[in-house]
């Protein structure tokens, strides 16, 4: 069985989403990875803090952020395992977090020595 | 995995208390910094808590994140440092060590103080029911947008609007002096009254929105009670009349939402909780010996509680409604004391003094003489419906009336 990570991002929901229908997606979230958890697909997952986030460049230059005009940030990611990228990306269709609009999950092949 | 079950309204409660911390902290003017915040501490826990689960103490879990943020966005954005700097007279050292009061006493006086910021005079009332809806019930665009049967960037920029304004009047987040609390209060209660009545009152609404305003107003009024010196007649009044009719939502409406009218309704639907609450409240305004517009409506509505069809009741009830008339006249109060009056001097009378009234762009006038010649002249009865049909709006109401008509 292979893994796969899938990547939530998300646009700033600041100011659009209510606080409950933030509460409602976490329910989801937590009924998905239920879901997959049940079928021992799941690997584990976590998010991402954004503060204190810095950005090193190629000059090894350490700029904070990336703050400003993105608008979509890194949420978090969850690992599952799957036969397939199909099966993974069958998976990501269920989480909450496609519901906002502008949000993407990303599923890519975690690669194994 | 751990424990899942969140609190019901978690972070809904959470959110109106973060932020009136927040923005009371920084000054009406970083009041949008304090919403980021609060969401960003909303979205870290949609993040985390699924994989993690939901922490022991979910309440404390936010407090520590959002006093995080807070240092955070200190150290990250040098300009906002030191407008705090400025208006909290610490030093750079001292803000340092400087952490956001998130204690319960803290919490309740900056919602109260919120609630007297949003509800100030320089914004009008429904910029004041749309950013108390925001900022201390939580709701988003769309819940606000819903509630006034709008759309998001309306409310968007109506809030947008009012924030403006507050900036620009340089409201402090405070209670305002003694000498100006009780004119302020009464802007307070009105807004509250205006919020329920929106839930309550509009026929146009899905049922599940009327609730929820109508508890939110509720919500509204127990800062008021929690704090000594905004509980006051008025405010106890308020409560009452809303706790008595709220008691009759569930009553008052059918499956496919139609308005189910006082007279047909099943008492049994009653809520007998919120009639208790009510008669306390009432008691309780009593105590201060003086009248209000509030307290005769609560009176009334705690006589149409009474589920018994006495003299008595309508004698007292047409009492009230005398005294109302004089303090605040509007031609519904009026066409209700005149329903009284015909429950105690019988329809004859009622008529002479509604036929003074003449009404004529009134649908309610139309309905309630044909409702007191019902029982005299059953045409003449139906040729008003026939009227009030014409006259009124919602299509609810002509629902109700048509059915009326083909019963005569």
């Amino acid at each position: 069985m292979k893994e796969f990570i899938l990547i939530f991002r998300h646009e700033n929901v600041n100011g659009k989403v209510s606080p409950e229908q933030m509460q409602t997606w976490m329910k989801q979230q937590m009924d998905w990875v239920g879901t997959i958890a049940a079928q021992n697909k799941f690997v584990g997952g976590t998010g991402l803090l954004f503060d204190n986030a810095k950005v090193v460049d190629h000059k090894k230059l350490i700029t904070n952020g990336p703050f400003g005009d993105i608008k979509e940030t890194l949420g978090g990611y969850v690992i599952v395992r799957a036969e397939s990228a199909e099966e993974a990306a069958e998976f990501a269709k269920g989480t909450p977090i496609l519901q906002g609009e502008g949000n993407t999950v990303e599923v890519r092949e975690i690669v194994k020595h | 995995m751990k424990n899942n079950d969140i609190i019901p309204n978690l972070f809904k409660t959470e959110y109106s208390k973060l932020v009136a911390v927040l923005a009371k902290t920084f000054g009406i003017n970083h009041i949008e910094v304090a919403e980021d915040l609060v969401s960003e501490t909303f979205v870290l826990a949609l993040d985390t808590w699924p994989y993690q689960g939901v922490p022991v103490n979910p309440t404390a879990w936010l407090y520590t994140v959002a006093k995080n943020k807070v240092k955070n966005h200190l150290n990250r954005d040098s300009i906002f440092k030191d407008k705090i700097i400025e208006r909290i007279k610490l030093s750079e050292q001292q803000l340092n060590e400087f952490s956001i009061d998130l204690t319960d006493k803290n919490i309740a006086d900056s919602q109260l103080q919120m609630l007297f910021t949003i509800c100030h005079p320089s914004i009008s009332s429904e910029a004041q029911i749309s950013l108390a809806l925001r900022i201390l019930c939580g709701f988003g665009l769309d819940e606000i947008a819903n509630a006034f049967l709008s759309n998001k960037e309306t409310i968007h920029k109506r809030l947008q609007r009012a924030k403006s304004k507050l900036k620009s009047e340089n409201i402090e987040i405070e209670m305002p002096d003694d000498i100006e609390l009780s004119a302020r209060l009464n802007t307070v209660l009105h807004t509250i009254y205006l919020l329920f009545s929106e839930g309550y009152y509009s026929e146009s609404h899905e049922s599940i929105i009327r609730k929820e305003l109508c508890v939110e107003a509720l919500n509204l009024g127990y800062f008021l009670i929690n704090n000594p010196s905004t509980n006051t007649h008025s405010t106890n009044a308020l409560m009452s009349l809303m706790c008595f009719q709220s008691s009759r939502l569930e009553a008052r409406q059918q499956k496919n939402d139609t308005t189910i009218l006082y007279e047909n309704q099943n008492k049994e639907l009653w809520d007998q909780e919120l009639i208790e609450k009510g008669f306390h409240y009432l008691q309780q305004a009593s105590k201060w010996k003086i009248g209000s517009k509030y307290y005769l409506e609560a009176s009334i509505a705690y006589w149409y509680t009474v589920d018994l069809e006495s003299l008595d009741k309508w004698g007292n009830i047409l009492k009230l409604y005398d005294a109302l008339v004089t303090i605040d006249y509007s031609p519904i109060i009026a066409l209700n004391r005149i329903f009284a009056l015909s429950k105690v001097q019988g329809n004859l009378i009622a008529l002479q003094e509604a036929e003074k009234m003449n009404l004529k762009n009134n649908h309610f006038y139309f309905v309630l003489l044909a409702e007191l010649y019902k029982s005299i002249d059953s045409n003449r009865a139906k040729d008003y419906l026939q009227k009030a049909y014409t006259l009124c709006k919602t299509k609810t109401e002509k629902e109700m009336l048509r059915k009326q008509i083909e019963k005569l």
